[in-house]
């Protein structure tokens, strides 16, 4: 057991537990913040395990930027401080979400497990890998980056598509126009 | 350092982290002080003590400590009395990785300007926590400012950032200002513009303080503070001046580069960090608070692109040159 096994441990247990807290609690806000500090650790058990890169671009992404979206869309809405009864789901769903989380677990167990087993890698000679992801990032899977990102832009043009279609609604109810020329501009 | 003992080493690289961390943003604070009373003639920040009125910033950290620790009775206990440690500790852990010189540094970390740029990214969460626990709607009004210029600014700082570390061709700070050259005070000025601007919008400072807009919504997410809370808040902005300033100075300005840079390095560094200082605190004077609209289209409109053009000059200078 060396001092690299003890602090992957602990980061293990601090990822698990709160991931476990963010889907129990019965607050809102608690539960993004737990999803924090979830992701937070994450990263911190990419970093023991010797890429940094790839922890410090979770930290970027996740813990920077989607949870900081996550919690602002919340407190856009009603994020009452304290638990919540509206929000509050029946025993049914709670098993269900249960089995099913247990369910995919098992599936990538049984998946990564074999695959990944009595691979051994050495950490520590420290070397920079940053050069390697990028050079498999865009070189060996340039493609599929390429085809992720088009699906981002289709999804924001899609969003963007929505927001305009809502608008010309309001538009056209607040004016109505002879009847003719705007189903035959609808299309 | 590296004839002590490994743990003896450790402790004396996190003690000088942590007292230059206590020291330098009182001292940019001690200098906005003095600075803003110039420029406004301003008598007040020029009485306490006699000399210069010396005694002022003491004055105020006294008031601080004397002040009761008050939460809120409906506010969310725990996540309002964590709040100012997470913002304040983002800006410790970047402190301790940019380095004044090559020798002088907290810790030498291989991706170092993606570590600052990641940890500077958690502090927006302690503001986001403090507006929500407070159960004030100026308070989560000032959050939900706070975090949509952040999102905003974030993109436009890490497209100039990822600028120069193309053009040094590391993610290390060290190899990023030994790889400078006077040159790129020229090829990398947009970025650098981009940079120093996106980071006062980052720091919340004036003219990008809508977040705190004392006019508007009392103090923003930080209006239910009292104390030392409150002061760690105003230490963790005094920080993140000192961090942003030295992250200029290093990918922007060469660092430590100048006259004796084996021995007077580190001083290079700390000085034309200090200018930049001086600098926001120069445009906290003489400009006025920008709108929120304005805000955002001057990130959108203005700044992204100016990055992602940049981000191409590099590019074609690194490929000429190569």
């Amino acid at each position: 057991m060396t001092t690299r096994d003890i602090v992957f441990a602990a980061v293990g247990v601090v990822t698990a537990l709160s991931a476990l807290l963010s889907v129990t609690t019965k607050h809102v806000v608690h539960a993004a913040l737990w999803l924090l500090v979830s992701l937070g650790s994450l990263a911190g058990a990419y970093l023991v395990l010797g890429q940094e890169l790839v922890g410090l671009v979770q930290l970027l992404v996740y813990v920077g930027a989607i949870v900081v979206l996550v919690l602002f869309a919340l407190m856009l809405t009603r994020a009452p401080i304290g638990p919540h009864a509206e929000i509050d789901t029946p025993w049914w769903q709670r098993v269900a979400g249960a089995v099913l989380g247990g369910a995919t677990t098992a599936l990538l167990a049984s998946l990564l497990l074999p695959l990944f087993s009595g691979v051994s890698v050495d950490l520590d000679t420290p070397t920079t890998t940053t050069p390697q992801v990028a050079q498999a990032i865009f070189g060996t899977w340039v493609w599929p980056f390429e085809l992720l990102s088009v699906l981002l832009l289709v999804a924001l043009i899609g969003a963007f598509a929505v927001s305009r279609l809502v608008l010309r609604r309001d538009a056209d109810e607040r004016a109505p126009v002879p009847a003719a020329a705007a189903t035959g501009d609808r299309g | 350092m590296s004839d002590l003992a490994p743990w003896l080493e450790v402790v004396l690289r996190a003690a000088a982290v942590l007292v230059a961390f206590l020291v330098l943003p009182l001292l940019v604070g001690q200098t906005e002080h003095k600075v803003m009373a110039h420029m406004q003639g301003r008598l007040g920040p020029m009485y306490a003590g006699g000399f210069h009125g010396w005694a002022q910033l003491v004055a105020d950290g006294v008031k601080f400590v004397q002040k009761e620790d008050i939460t809120p009775a409906r506010a969310d206990r725990w996540v309002f009395r964590l709040a100012p440690f997470v913002a304040l500790i983002p800006y410790l852990v970047a402190l301790a990785v940019i380095p004044l010189s090559p020798t002088v540094v907290g810790a030498d970390v291989d991706a170092s300007v993606l570590l600052v740029l990641a940890v500077i990214g958690v502090g927006i969460i302690g503001t986001l926590m403090a507006g929500w626990a407070s159960a004030n709607k100026y308070s989560l009004l000032g959050a939900m400012r706070a975090a949509a210029q952040l999102v905003s600014y974030e993109l436009p700082m890490v497209l100039a950032v990822a600028s120069v570390a193309l053009a040094a061709g590391t993610l290390s700070l060290t190899g990023i200002a030994a790889a400078w050259h006077p040159w790129w005070l020229l090829w990398q000025l947009p970025g650098a513009v981009v940079f120093l601007v996106a980071a006062l919008a980052e720091l919340q400072r004036p003219p990008f303080d809508m977040p705190l807009a004392d006019s508007e919504i009392v103090f923003g997410a930080f209006t239910e503070y009292t104390g030392l809370r409150f002061a760690f808040f105003l230490l963790a902005e005094y920080a993140g001046i000192v961090v942003m300033s030295l992250l200029f100075a290093v990918l922007y300005l060469g660092g430590w580069a100048g006259p004796f840079e084996h021995w007077l390095g580190w001083l290079w560094t700390v000085l034309k960090g200090f200018l930049v200082a001086v600098v926001v605190i120069w445009l906290r004077v003489s400009w006025p608070r920008m709108r929120e609209d304005q805000l955002q289209r001057l990130a959108w409109v203005w700044l992204v692109p100016i990055a992602l053009l940049q981000l191409a000059i590099t590019a074609v200078g690194v490929v000429m040159t190569s």
